[in-house]
């Protein structure tokens, strides 16, 4: 066989096999890609109650929605993902000191979730707040990160 | 081979047909004569097809290598049969899983023991595999012709380590759940990548059934076939290379070959014995001390403090003094990059080699750096611990530059610096000292290890163990 036809095929079996593997690759990591979170209906929304329940300056903790919502001092809210931005711990709100006081290693947060205390690197993530007659809905199907706490966060009722 | 389980010559040239073909049954037939006999032949040829002949003599003597290489294919069949015991009792779905091992625990007989020999095995299997990689490293058995099989083994050991990690979460307890969250979270600081990553090996935003359900997959069979698959590749390759390396002090005739020993019985025998000693022994302890199982997994309520498995504390450790990008990815990163490129850094060949620690000098060498290792890693915890106080270390942006690039870089300096005065000082040749390098690197990290396994109580903070 003349070595040109010879070199090309081989090309062409190597380059056969390299797609084979990468197709098989590919298909592996497709199986493997997280699931898709719950669509966006109104399972992935938490109704959380009318605004008045919740006192200016406090924490109401939602275990099912995995969020605190946090109503400011200035009536603003705001929905903390309990995710510790370390290594993913779930963040007690402690209510004697008025911080979020994560147990595994030490880090802290304000009310507004900003770091007091490393290791934590940012502030606590946060999920989207909606104010509609008067009632407060916090939409938990993806946390929003973030690098610092600015008052555009905050949703007003 | 050809001079085993061959009892008759070939039939006389000329034979007929019938009688070639009579002879050769006779020979089927007759040549064993009890089933005694017919037993030890088809064992005895098929154990040699497996294992060579005749082994170099030197090398089965049990202080050479300890049957480390063995004893991890034994406790590996160990699990493999604890763990298909176990898994016809086990259902891989979070609302079921920790009841599924209650159930396995206290209703099944044996189901206690199994699982206690299962666990206490793997645990075993990362401890028995990194000293077979540390005694292959000091014995110089990574190079001429070995390079490959060292890399190989690194792949195994890592798989071991996916194995462990992978079943730590299945009992679906609180050390469980929070461990693997611990993990992965370490994942999440990989830069750009990170947060992506930490979803893949979550399989979502939390744990939850994906994650378990993807970790019983990878536990029970992706890592398993890979593991023996590897295992039996790195068997046949230190046979291609002609056994294990063989010590200075072998006798040798005067073509310098090593005097050799017949595999069946000297070296059957001893794996034996390393075999069911092992055996025993996990047996027994496994008897005593039974697996734990703490409450079960409660995502709402963290543990205080959070560990990773034992065998990644020392990178969690790392992660209290550095800057996470340190901490999860360029130490690591170094770390692994050092191990497979050992066997590729053109070390001459010829100089002496398969004794433990290679020479005097080398013995002497390696103590030294590990006495300054046990010595140097607890200062520097105790010392970084003062600066801290209770807080861990800043992550900003300027701590990439003080607890980052600075201490890594002392460190790679402090490296060099001593790779030469070992040279200078005690004259040993490059192999040696970078042997004392690894020895200094190998010691820390495990006491890096040891301090986050014993000395780190609630908040992270430091505790001595009895009071944790």
């Amino acid at each position: 066989m003349p070595p040109q036809r010879r070199s090309f095929l081989r090309l062409a079996w190597v380059g056969l096999g390299a797609a084979a593997l990468g197709e098989a690759a590919w298909i592996v990591a497709s199986f493997l890609r997280p699931r898709k979170e719950v669509p966006k209906d109104a399972a992935s929304l938490v109704v959380a109650g009318p605004t008045e329940a919740f006192a200016p300056g406090s924490v109401t903790a939602f275990p099912a929605g995995k969020f605190y919502l946090v109503r400011l001092a200035d009536g603003g809210f705001l929905a903390l993902h309990r995710q510790c931005t370390h290594l993913g711990c779930s963040v007690p709100w402690d209510e004697a000191s008025g911080r979020f006081a994560c147990p595994c290693h030490a880090s802290a947060f304000d009310l507004r979730g900003e770091v007091l205390a490393p290791p934590a690197p940012r502030p606590l993530d946060l999920f989207a707040v909606r104010v509609e007659n008067g009632i407060v809905k916090v939409d938990v199907s993806a946390p929003v990160r973030r690098t610092s706490f600015d008052a555009s966060q905050v949703t007003r009722g | 081979m050809a001079d085993v389980g061959q009892g008759r010559s070939e039939p006389e040239s000329g034979a007929t047909p019938s009688r070639g073909l009579r002879a050769r049954l006779e020979h089927l037939l007759d040549v064993p004569a009890t089933d005694a006999e017919r037993a030890r032949t088809v064992v005895g040829t098929f154990v040699l097809h497996l294992r060579p002949v005749r082994v170099p003599e030197a090398t089965i003597r049990f202080t050479h290598t300890f049957g480390l290489g063995g004893a991890s294919l034994v406790l590996l069949s160990i699990l493999a049969l604890t763990g298909s015991l176990l898994m016809l009792g086990y259902t891989p779905v979070p609302g079921d899983a920790y009841a599924s091992i209650e159930r396995l625990q206290g209703e099944v007989v044996f189901g206690s023991f199994v699982r206690a020999v299962h666990h206490w095995s793997a645990n075993l299997l990362v401890l028995v595999a990194g000293i077979h990689m540390l005694r292959v490293f000091f014995t110089g058995g990574f190079l001429d012709g070995r390079e490959l099989n060292w890399v190989v083994g690194i792949i195994l050991f890592a798989a071991i380590a996916a194995s462990a990690f992978t079943g730590y979460l299945l009992p679906w307890d609180q050390l469980a759940y929070w461990a693997v969250t611990i993990v992965t979270g370490m994942a999440a600081y990989v830069p750009v990548a990170g947060p992506a990553l930490a979803s893949l090996l979550r399989g979502g935003e939390e744990i939850g059934p994906a994650t378990l359900g993807t970790y019983f997959a990878l536990h029970t069979q992706w890592l398993p076939v890979l593991l023996f698959a590897g295992a039996g590749f790195h068997f046949w390759r230190v046979r291609k290379a002609g056994g294990v390396i063989v010590p200075p002090d072998a006798v040798r005739d005067e073509k310098g070959k090593p005097a050799q020993a017949l595999f069946l019985p000297h070296l059957l025998w001893r794996e034996t014995a390393v075999a069911l000693v092992l055996l025993a022994a996990v047996s027994l302890f496994s008897a005593v001390v039974r697996a734990p199982l703490g409450p079960a997994a409660n995502p709402g309520l963290s543990l205080n403090p959070a560990k990773a498995p034992w065998y990644f504390l020392g990178f969690q450790e790392l992660l209290v003094h550095l800057h996470p990008l340190f901490a999860v990815v360029v130490v690591p990163l170094l770390g692994a990059t050092a191990l497979v490129a050992l066997p590729y850094l053109g070390f001459p060949k010829g100089e002496p080699r398969g004794a433990w620690f290679l020479s005097e000098t080398g013995r002497r060498t390696a103590l030294l750096a590990a006495l300054a290792a046990l010595v140097a890693t607890p200062v520097l915890v105790l010392a970084d611990a003062a600066i801290l106080g209770v807080s861990g270390p800043p992550s900003g942006g300027a701590a990439i530059l003080t607890r980052g690039v600075l201490p890594t870089a002392a460190l790679l300096a402090a490296c060099a610096a001593s790779f030469r005065i070992v040279r200078s000082r005690f004259g040993a040749s490059r192999l040696e000292a970078t042997q004392a390098l690894f020895v200094f690197l190998a010691v820390a990290f495990a006491v890096l290890t040891a301090t986050g396994i014993w000395f780190r109580g609630a908040g992270m903070r430091l505790v001595w163990p009895w009071n944790a």
